[in-house]
């Protein structure tokens, strides 16, 4: 609709069409300048990669560093043992008692499963073992406590959860001693806190140096058109319009950057499988290591095409706007 | 159509390149505006299409009052006047068919109608067998008749031309003036700038003459010319 002129209709009103046709044909146009914009990436596929190689890297480092640290976790998950609890009993227990604690931890929700280790069992193991033999035969009494092996179930793994049941469980009246053997897993699980947060500070940065630098490739695109631009907006195009196909650059670069830290993600971790199966190997886990795929692949292509969208939309809100016929 | 009311334009460099000008253009009429080089042509003719804004005074367009619009609404505004500029301002690396349809693309207009009204208006300017040329491989007066094309495409009630002629010859001169009749003729108002005193005074048209930024003479061109103090 003209604003100078009543009745003087402009474009496709004038054309009577449904409004269905009308929904098609901005697809259609969307479509057509969207594959317009990746043909403009083509005709100069020399600094068409380079961005692109430079876009793929930076992202491949956080994305990296991230499925190794998921791996981590899932191998972490894996050492329930580690946070068994040890109880030492009274030396006085009678079975009778220690069968009744053990039915009765057994049914406390926090417990997965109870071991008990009988006093004389664990007597002649250490015969075995320590080689005392026969000098501990002079004994007139075993010395040793009945223990009970505590595995707490998944969800009082940690070591808070897990410190806290060990409290709940030394109130028992048969139990003298417990103990956690928690501290190398709180060094683990600290460590991992750290290296996430460094791995999303890391990610932060890269996500943005991302983002600027598609929005300075698309600055100098918007330069380099910019007597395009002034004739475009003479012939009265609204900034809207002069700055679709800038957008679809952006989402080019943004989607063809992801594709290509997914492929490299993928190769740097096929060259570290090696590795990191014989570490995995020492700590006799089964462990599969999974790459980027299904949703986190979906993710990561998503955030790869927002950070294009958003860096072209810094740009070409700024610079189309400076362009003005004079 | 247009009309100035007591206008003024000071450049942000304190240059002053207009100087309280008035003068009305009504529907469907067609004028030149001459001046020397430095009179402020150009600068009046940007009021009209918003590439400047006026100092002091008023731009109406139609009853509306340029002051008004919003920096959003020009885009708008320039689709319902057709500019023709001395340096013809195509597109260098784009076909004939593309610059002249590039009003129609931006309006949103299908396939169709597109080739219907290019293919239409290239023949008004004697342009058919151009439509797939690039504008370098054109002489001056194509290109010039390229960048009319364009301008009328989407027939707008109202041309502007900045000297439109400039570095044309006498006869290719008057083959672009021609054309300007023919749309003026169908109802199109139509105000073109240029110092060009010989083919003006070839026709009988109004002409508004500037001088220093002031409007010195507004009438006839049989008028004007009996006076040679411009
Ligand atoms: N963008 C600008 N900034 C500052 N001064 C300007 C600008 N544009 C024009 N001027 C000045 O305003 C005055 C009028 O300029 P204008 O371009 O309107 O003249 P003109 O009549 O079109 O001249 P010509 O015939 O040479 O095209 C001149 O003195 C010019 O120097
Ligand atoms: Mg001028």
């Amino acid at each position: 609709m003209s604003l100078l002129f009543k009745g003087r209709d402009q474009g496709a009103q004038r054309t009577r069409i449904s409004s269905v046709q009308r929904l098609l044909m901005f697809f259609i146009s969307h479509i057509r300048q969207a594959l317009a914009s990746l043909g403009e990436l083509w005709r100069s596929p020399g600094a068409s990669m380079m961005t692109i190689a430079v876009l793929g890297l930076s992202i491949t480092l956080p994305s990296t560093l991230y499925i190794l640290l998921k791996n981590t976790e899932k191998v972490s998950a894996g050492w329930e043992q580690a946070s068994e609890i040890t109880l030492f009993l009274h030396q006085n227990t009678q079975p009778g008692d220690i069968r009744q604690l053990t039915t009765r931890l057994s049914l406390w929700p926090e417990v997965e499963s109870l071991k008990h280790i009988d006093k004389a069992e664990a007597l002649n193991e250490f015969k075995q073992l320590s080689g005392f033999g026969d000098a501990l035969n002079y004994l007139e009494e075993n010395p040793l406590p009945d223990v009970i092996l505590v595995t707490p179930d998944s969800k009082n793994t940690s070591p808070t959860a897990a410190g806290k049941l060990l409290e709940k469980l030394q109130k028992e009246r048969e139990v003298e001693l417990g103990q956690l053997d928690i501290q190398w897993l709180e060094r683990l699980h600290g460590l991992v806190d750290i290296a996430k947060e460094l791995v999303s500070v890391v990610a932060m940065l890269l996500f943005i140096a991302v983002a600027l630098i598609i929005g300075n490739t698309i600055r100098l695109n918007i330069l380099n058109k910019r007597d395009e631009i002034l004739v475009l907006k003479l012939v009265g195009a609204t900034d809207a319009f002069i700055q679709r196909p800038f957008m679809y650059t952006g989402f080019w670069y943004g989607l063809l950057g992801g594709l290509l830290a997914w492929f490299t993600t993928w190769l740097l971790l096929w060259w570290m499988s090696d590795s990191i199966g014989r570490v995995t190997q020492l700590y006799q886990t089964q462990f599969e290591l999974t790459g980027l795929q299904g949703e986190s692949l979906l993710g990561m292509l998503g955030l790869s095409v927002f950070l294009g969208l958003a860096g072209s939309l810094l740009s070409v809100h700024k610079h189309i706007r400076a362009i003005e016929p004079k | 159509m247009i009309r100035f009311e007591g206008v003024s334009k000071t450049y942000p460099g304190g240059q002053q390149a207009l100087r309280q000008v008035s003068f009305h253009i009504a529907p469907g009429e067609m004028a030149f505006l001459t001046g020397h080089s430095g009179a402020g042509k150009s600068t009046l003719l940007k009021l009209i299409s918003i590439m400047e804004r006026p100092t002091v005074g008023k731009v109406l367009i139609n009853g509306h009052d340029l002051n008004h619009i919003h920096s959003r609404q020009i885009p708008y505004i320039r689709r319902d006047i057709g500019m023709i500029f001395q340096s013809h301002q195509l597109l260098m690396d784009r076909s004939v068919f593309d610059n002249v349809s590039l009003p129609l693309i931006i309006e949103g207009y299908s396939h169709r109608e597109i080739s219907k009204r290019v293919g239409a208006v290239l023949d008004r300017v004697g342009l058919t067998d151009k439509s797939r040329s690039l504008p370098v491989t054109l002489s001056g007066g194509e290109q010039q008749r390229v960048g009319i094309a364009r301008a009328v495409i989407n027939k707008p009630p109202l041309l502007l031309a900045d000297e439109p002629t400039g570095n044309l010859d006498p006869k290719l001169s008057m083959e672009i003036i021609r054309l300007f009749e023919d749309f003026n003729q169908a109802g199109v108002a139509v105000l073109i700038a240029t110092h060009d005193l010989g083919l003006i005074a070839r026709m009988r048209y109004r002409t508004l003459t500037l001088k220093k930024g002031q409007m010195i003479t507004d009438g006839l061109t049989e008028d004007w010319y009996d006076e040679p103090a411009v």
